[in-house]
Parts: structure tokens; sequence; C-alpha cells
């Protein structure tokens, strides 16, 4: 077995040292009932060659986004990850290390960290970022505790423009509870979450680009919000949306949750991704995740260490901000290493090229017959009204080869007005020829 | 270099000129340092945009983002990742952590763009290959646990705990016994179980170690009463013991109505050997990143699927995957249940492919002979330093990981800490340390059944030299340790003092390479 280093010799001399008689001896606390009582109804080791086989033939029977014209997002969003990224993440002092538990052995995973908090404090215009989270929808909902325990009150408003995974999470965080009001979804443009403030709320939660793609108001909000005493919370989905948007810190907001994955970050079927979430200075011994800071060694050289760690559960246990215990480290290091490649230059680069291939795509789409573009603003995302039921037709698409986009249906069922409603997406990797492909056959198959 | 009082570096080397130190020993500035705003290791056309469609709310405020060419970002984060230690680099003996050898098949399969390039919501006739992954994971995950579900998308294990431990209330909120709000945790438990109980306002009723370091099942039974709505036990436990009442602990909870959550960190010392559904557990979290080997990446990405019971499995979240008549369907919305789901998508895909290329390259005789060569190595270790070092719960065989306790360094002025230190000079990651708290100056190795009997007779040897010169008076040889790190100890109080949480441009320096 070629992960196993002993052989059957050294496993009996290493008994002998123990003063075991067998492998058995070693399990005597298990109740004999339990202890090999069964025949597993599994293969056995199977050589490298042939388990790469099974997995490619598994991989094969998938239809990946670069096999064709490709207009999937909705939360996921496929971008070009530079070679180096992968390169260096693979690196094993990177890949095989664990939590920076002993920060004198561990200041390459430290120092990162310190530079990716940077990199989201920049980009959010925010004065502090963790270490990350899960991912943007479990971040939300830590956002949202975050939120009460700051303001010591209970409600919580989240717009219907939010992501509804993201909104699902929430309420099973926080278990239905009954000051939860969560919007109806509007696709057609803005909500009227503002009515909804009053001086019991803990928070608001706004997405922007929201999940129609459509351009939310942030300082409107923050306004309202900080007029009756609340929080505003901004969530991004599309994080590359901020080498061009204005910043949520910049316009009031005071806890920032992003998804990451855009950056740095493959697609992975939904997952590993990268929850960023940064927040003002006041608020950091009530925000959740690990926190890298900046100090000095017994020599007086600078150096990093995880801090405030009196928030979190492995000190306060069931007084702890959150059961958190681990961070996305090394999806965390995949958008620090492309954030450092972008650099100013290529971040705004990146994000002008998403939005100019969304107009492009934008336009295109209001000229098939049967397609209405519902978006006056959006950033690399938008929603189209077809003149039929969007599943159906995004299937019958992607048996022509073409992943037409999201029908809204399919996650928000059983709601008749988002029957014929598709979200696409733009990326800098949506070619003229992709979009050609896709009004042209819209063209057909709405004829 | 020197530092000024605000530990930042001052004088040559930091304003965008190269790195201090050597190649080999690096003292690698921050990004901001040697980066520049107009640096970009990307090339990308530049667009013009006519007339852009962001109704008014283009950024004006500045990104101030410094930028590296592709070969500055190759040094930099090469240089950085020579300040780490790793699994790859040498042994990593962390208890209850379970860093064992990372295969690279499993690298190279999560990158086939069959499963790196799919996203979670393109048409699911364009995803059966990784639904039927998904399913053969859950298979083999049902199979070697003896479980009758399994919810694959929890992100981390303890995301997987929070889960288990809201099926459970969802369950006893569907008996109609809500006024159950007590959960019984044991004293040992890892610090993540009372924080998922007390997060579901559950109140946490502790449960004492006996003296041999298990938990008694007398114990459980006086803390047992109708306002119980579980047990969270950690089996093997965090002492590294395997709790041999356990069978009596799940019917005595059962008997009362209440369910039996069992933490699964420690799965890897029974996997293929014991099945945990036969000891009458309702739900387990498994970390697959711990487990089956998908790599710790520095903190993460974890993976915690949960094994639920037939009791449990109705209360399964969403998504899942199932049989249906065109092939394999997704289930990504329940009518009617409180579950619902616990994030965006379906969990850890990439992980789930390094899981079951893992599971497949070792096979059902592999996994078991995998957990007894992990026991065998504990127990080894165990026995060649137990006449050095104190062993506080000497009763039983150790499972996967071997607790010493601190006695061994009473009168000696060094601590716990300093002898970890040390062991960092001789070349070792430390063992865990304080922990489990049920233990004074906790020392706790898991070695794995990556490690060969060489690996493990050097750490041995070490281990003996080192608790040998500490009771020889050398307290120096700890206290200033470790001496041959990146880093000498670190000045933790300041850091959270004085908290420094990102890079500012200093006040009295140029800005880099303007």
């Amino acid at each position: 077995m070629r992960y196993l280093p002993h052989s059957d010799h050294e496993r009996a001399d290493m008994l002998g040292v123990i003063g075991a008689s067998d492998i058995d001896a070693l399990f005597s606390a298990v109740p004999k009932s339990a202890l090999k009582s069964f025949e597993l109804d599994l293969p056995a080791h199977s050589p490298e060659f042939l388990v790469e086989a099974h997995m490619r033939a598994l991989a094969n029977q998938n239809h990946a986004a670069g096999d064709g014209p490709f207009f999937v997002g909705a939360g996921a969003y496929r971008h070009h990850v530079p070679a180096t990224v992968d390169h260096l993440i693979q690196r094993s002092e990177w890949l095989t290390a664990y939590t920076p538990y002993q920060p004198e052995i561990s200041q390459g995973t430290l120092q990162m960290l310190f530079e990716f908090q940077t990199q989201v404090a920049k980009i959010t215009g925010m004065d502090v970022a963790n270490a990350s989270l899960y991912d943007g929808s479990t971040g939300t909902a830590e956002a949202v505790l975050m939120a009460r325990r700051l303001t010591r009150r209970n409600k919580i408003v989240l717009s219907g423009g939010l992501h509804p995974h993201y909104r699902d999470v929430v309420k099973a965080y926080l278990k239905d509870d009954p000051h939860l009001e969560c919007l109806s979804p509007s696709p057609e443009g803005q909500g009227d979450i503002l009515d909804h403030i009053d001086s019991d709320t803990a928070a608001i939660v706004i997405q922007t680009p929201d999940f129609y793609g459509h351009l939310r108001n942030v300082e409107a909000a923050a306004e309202a919000a900080h007029a009756k005493g609340a929080l505003l919370i901004v969530v991004i989905t599309e994080v590359v949306s901020l080498g061009l948007l204005e910043a949520p810190g910049a316009l009031g907001a005071d806890i920032v949750v992003a998804e990451g994955q855009s950056i740095g970050n493959a697609l992975n079927f939904g997952g590993p991704y990268l929850g960023l979430m940064a927040t003002k200075k006041e608020f950091i011994r009530q925000m959740p995740g690990r926190l890298c800071g900046e100090t000095v060694d017994a020599d007086g050289n600078r150096g990093f260490v995880l801090t405030l760690s009196t928030r979190e559960q492995h000190i306060r246990r069931e007084k702890a901000t959150s059961n958190i215990c681990t961070n996305s480290g090394l999806c965390a290091l995949a958008f620090s290493i492309h954030m450092g490649l972008l650099g100013e230059a290529g971040f705004v680069r990146l994000a002008r090229l998403n939005h100019a291939n969304a107009i492009l795509l934008a336009d295109a789409l209001e000229g098939v017959p049967g397609v209405t573009v519902l978006n006056k603003t959006f950033f690399n995302e938008m929603t189209i009204r077809v003149t039929q039921p969007a599943a159906a037709l995004v299937e019958r698409l992607a048996q022509r080869g073409i992943l037409a986009g999201v029908p809204a249906g399919r996650l928000l069922p059983g709601d008749p007005e988002v029957e014929n409603l598709i979200i696409l997406a733009a990326t800098e990797l949506t070619t003229e020829g992709d979009i050609a492909a896709l009004c042209a056959a819209l063209t057909e198959e709405l004829a | 270099m020197s530092m000024n009082n605000q530990g930042r570096p001052t004088g040559v080397g930091t304003a965008g000129t190269s790195a201090s130190g050597s190649a080999l020993l690096p003292d690698e500035p921050l990004l901001f340092e040697i980066g520049d705003t107009e640096h970009s290791g990307v090339d990308l056309p530049e667009v013009k945009l006519a007339a852009d469609r962001l109704g008014g709310f283009a950024r004006k405020s500045k990104l101030d983002l410094a930028g590296l060419t592709e070969p500055e970002a190759m040094r930099h984060y090469v240089r950085l990742s020579r300040l780490n230690h790793s699994i790859d680099s040498g042994m990593y003996p962390l208890g209850s952590c379970t860093m064992k050898h990372n295969p690279r098949l499993n690298e190279k399969m999560a990158r086939l763009p069959g499963f790196a390039d799919i996203h979670p919501l393109q048409p699911v006739s364009t995803v059966q290959g990784a639904l039927e992954l998904m399913n053969q994971l859950s298979y083999w995950l049902m199979t070697l646990t003896n479980t009758a579900a399994v919810a694959l998308s929890p992100k981390a294990g303890a995301h997987g705990e929070l889960l288990g431990m809201m099926a459970i209330k969802a369950a006893q909120e569907a008996k109609g016994e809500a006024h159950r709000t007590i959960v019984l945790v044991p004293e040992s438990a890892h610090g993540t179980n009372p924080a998922t109980a007390a997060f579901l306002g559950y109140t946490v009723k502790p449960i004492p170690a006996r003296t041999d370091g298990t938990v008694d099942v007398q114990a459980v039974k006086d803390a047992l009463s109708p306002e119980v709505a579980a047990i969270m036990l950690t089996n093997p436990n965090t002492c590294g013991l395997f709790e041999p009442q356990v069978i009596e602990i799940a019917q005595a909870v059962h008997d009362a109505g209440a369910f039996f959550y069992c933490d699964g960190a420690n799965f890897n010392a029974i996997m293929g050997v014991v099945r945990p559904g036969d000891l009458g557990i309702d739900a387990m979290h498994i970390n697959l990143h711990k487990t089956f080997s998908t790599p710790h990446g520095g903190g993460g990405p974890g993976a915690g699927p949960v094994v639920l019971s037939e009791a449990l499995a109705p209360f399964a979240p969403v998504p899942f995957v199932r049989k249906g008549t065109e092939g394999l369907e997704f289930v990504e919305h329940i009518e009617g249940n409180a579950l619902g789901r616990v994030t965006a998508f379906h969990g850890q895909m990439g992980m789930y492919v390094r899981a079951l290329t893992y599971m497949l390259s070792h096979g059902a005789d592999g996994l078991a002979q995998a957990a007894q060569d992990a026991v065998l190595n504990a127990n080894y270790v165990k026995a060649r330093l137990q006449h050095l070092f104190s062993v506080p719960f000497p009763d039983y065989p150790t499972m996967h990981e071997a607790l010493f306790d601190d006695s061994f360094l009473k009168g000696t002025d060094v601590t716990t800490l300093d002898f970890a230190k040390a062991l960092i000079d001789e070349g070792f990651h430390p063992m865990t340390m304080y922990f489990p708290l049920v233990v004074h100056g906790a020392m706790l190795i898991e070695p794995t059944e990556s490690e060969s009997k060489q690996t493990l007779d050097r750490f041995c040897d070490v281990m003996a030299e080192l608790a040998t010169e500490a009771k020889s008076g050398n307290a120096e040889r700890f206290t200033a340790a470790p001496m041959k790190a990146p880093r000498r100890r670190l000045d933790e109080t300041r850091a959270a003092r004085q908290p420094i949480l990102k890079w500012e441009q200093p006040a009295d320096l140029p800005k880099a390479a303007e």
C-alpha cells in the first residue's frame, strides 16, 4: 500500500516494543461486538492508474465551462486564474501546512494572511478584514449575528435582492426567528427595504450588484439605517465589481461580506469558496473568524501571529462569538496571489473588461426577438425575460452546447413571477463569438 | 532590520527595495513594500467604456492596491512559503489535527476540468458525473459508518457539527419536544462542541471525566433528564482513548429520549475497523481534511459531511442527490422541513474529489490498515517515552494519539510551551499543547499512519533527550527557544493589546516606488 510506510516486520517489532500480542490488543477498549464485526461492501485498494481512470471517467461525464459558450453566474463566476496562482498554492509549504498555531515556523502563512486582510480592507474600503470565512453565504449569516451582538437589537431585514441561497442560510442560522424579515425578490428594480427600518432594527442586508444584477444605492441605505441606529450589511457575490464600483466602506457600510471565489479560485461546482468579511475598527472584537496581527519577536523583528483569539471557541467555549474554528486559508492565498498579480492597474482593467463584455451581451440580447433585458444598471450580470418557461429553454440550449445562464426559478421554485427569467453573466472570458452563438440559438429556440 | 515602536521596519530594505536576508533564510518584506500600483503580473486588454451602465455608482475613492509582476510574485510567495513548516517538510504530530501525507494524485484529480471547471448552477443534465461522484462518496461514508444518510454540504468540521445539532433540534421539535433545552458535553470536548450547542440556544451541561480519562455511563445517567436534547461526545475522545462504555452511554441517552451526537474528528483511529453506527450514534461529522487527507492549506478549507441515523435522516438539509427517472437528480429545496440550507451551493466539491480518490486508492483494506497503523504508531511513541514523560491515563491503550502531561517538568523552570518551542529547534513541529483541558499541561502527540518507524525513532530520541536535558537543569535551551526558526518567540500580548491588522503606508516614508 503505497501511502503506508511500515513493513509487516516493522509492525511486529513495534508491537514487541509496546508489549502487545497483536494489533487487536491495542483496540481492547472497543466493545467486542463492534470491533471488525462486519464485511464492508467496498472495493480493496487500487493502483494509481486505475483510480485515475475511474475519476477521469466521472469527470468526463460533466460539461466543463470551458467546453463552449458559458454565461452562468448567480453567485459563482468563471474568471481566468493565472497559471502562477495554481502553481504557487501547490507548493508543499502552503498546501500541507496547518493552522499557524506555532507562529515562529508559520510566518509564511501568517504574513500572507496579513497581506490578504490588507487587500480585502482596501477593496471594500473598510478599516479591518478577517482572515476569511467559509464562503459568502455563511459569512452573511455571521454578519447578521454580529450585528445583533453589536446593537443588542433583534430585527434583521434581508433585501429581496439578496441571493436566495444566502437568504436560506441566514434563515437556517437564525432558526426562522420571527424577528427576521425577508423581503420578496424584486426582479424589476429597486426594492423598498428602506421602509422596513425601525428603532428595533439591528441591521438591514443589501446585495450589490443584487441577485438580478441591478446595482443598489448603498449610500441611501446607509443613511436610512443609521438614522434609526441600525447597521448596514453590504453583501457582494461578484468581488470583481469592486474594481469599478465605489467601495461600500466609502458609502457608509458597517459590515461588508463578499464571496471571494472570483479572484484566484476555480468554480469547483460550488466549493471550496472564500468568505470575505470586513468592518469598522470599533467592531473588531465582535467580528467572527481568525485574525492575523503584526507584532515583534524577542529580537525586535517584525512578525505575525493569530490574535484576539479570546473571542473564539477554543478560549470562550460556549460564550464564543461563533463556533467557527477554521478559515479558507488556501483559497485566501489564491485570492491574495491573484490580487497581488493584478494590482491596482490589473484589478481595474479586469473589472472594466467584465463590464464591457456585459454591455456587449446586454445589447446583443436586446436584439433577440422575445427577449427583454430587465436591467438599467448592471456590472457583469443581468436578467432577461423570455416568452416561455426559462428552465426548459436553458436545458434545450445546454443540449446544443451553450450554458446560457441560470433560470431564476431554480433558486426561487414555485414563484410564477420568475418562471420566465434567466440570469446571465459575462466575464473577461466571454467572447463575441460566444455571444453571437447564444443569440443565434436563442433566436431559433424562441421563434 | 531595525524596528520603530509600532513594530514597523525602518530604514533600508523596506520601501520598495529587494528583500533582506538570504535566499535560504528569507526575511521577506510585505507585498505592499515591494509592490507598486502600476505593476501588474496580468496582461489584460484596455477597454474604453464609452458609456458605462453603472448608474452613477462608479468608484471615486482610491484603491491603492500594490501589484507585482509575475517574477516578483513568484519570488515573494516562494520566499514566504519557505517560512512555513509543513507535513511535506517534516513530522507534524499535532494531536487532534491529523496531519497525514497528502497524495498528489488527489490534487491532480481535483484539477480535472470536469470537476474544477463546472458551475454549481449549470443544468443538472450537464453535471451527472459530479452527482455520481457525490453519490459514491456518500456511499463510502455511510458504509464506513453504518449510517442511513449523509449530508455532504458542511464546509468544515465545526460547520458539520452545527448542522448535525440543527438536525437533532429539528427532530426534537418534530416530536413535540422543543422543551429539551440541555446538551451534555464532556469536559474533554473540543471547544467547538459547547460553542455549537450554545449557538443553537442550548444550555451546556458539562460531564466530568473519570480519573481514567473516559466518560462514566453513570455520570451520563445522572445528568439525563426530560430536558436533555442530546449528548455531544467525541469518540475516540480527545485524551486519545476509545470510550469503553460508549454503547451503554448511547443506550442510556436514547432511553431518555435524547440523541447522541458524536464528534468524528478522530475517525482516523477507527475507519474500517469500527463503525460508529454500531455504537449507537445518531449524527457524526467527518472531517474529510483530516481522515481522508485533503490538505489543510494553512488553516482550511475543510469539509465536514455529517452522517445521520434513521431517526435523523428525514431532517437532512438540502442539497442532496437522489436517483431520478432520467439519471441522478439534485434536491435543492425542501418543502416543510425547517432545516433548509447551511451553505450556498453544494459544499466542498474539491474536497469530495480528493477524499474519494484517497478512498479508492486505499480501499476498505487500506483504510483499516491505515487506522491500525495510526494506532500502532501512537502506542509506539507512548511505549518509548512513558518512562520519561508522565502519562495521565495509563489504564487503556491509546488510540491514534498519545497524551502526556507536564508533571515530568515539575521543578525544572521549563514550561510545556518552552518544551514545545525547543522541539522546533530540533526540526519537529510541536505537538498540541494545553489541550485537552482536563489535563494540566497536556501534550497530545498524533503521529498518524504516515510516519515510518525510522522517523518515529528519531522523534522519540529527540523527545527523550529533551526530557533528560530539562530535568538536568539546562532551562536556557528551552526558555530561549526557538533559536533556529525564522522568528524568535513572538509577543502575542502586544498583538492583542495594540492590534495592527493591516498594513498602512508609514507616514514618514515615501510611497513605495513612486
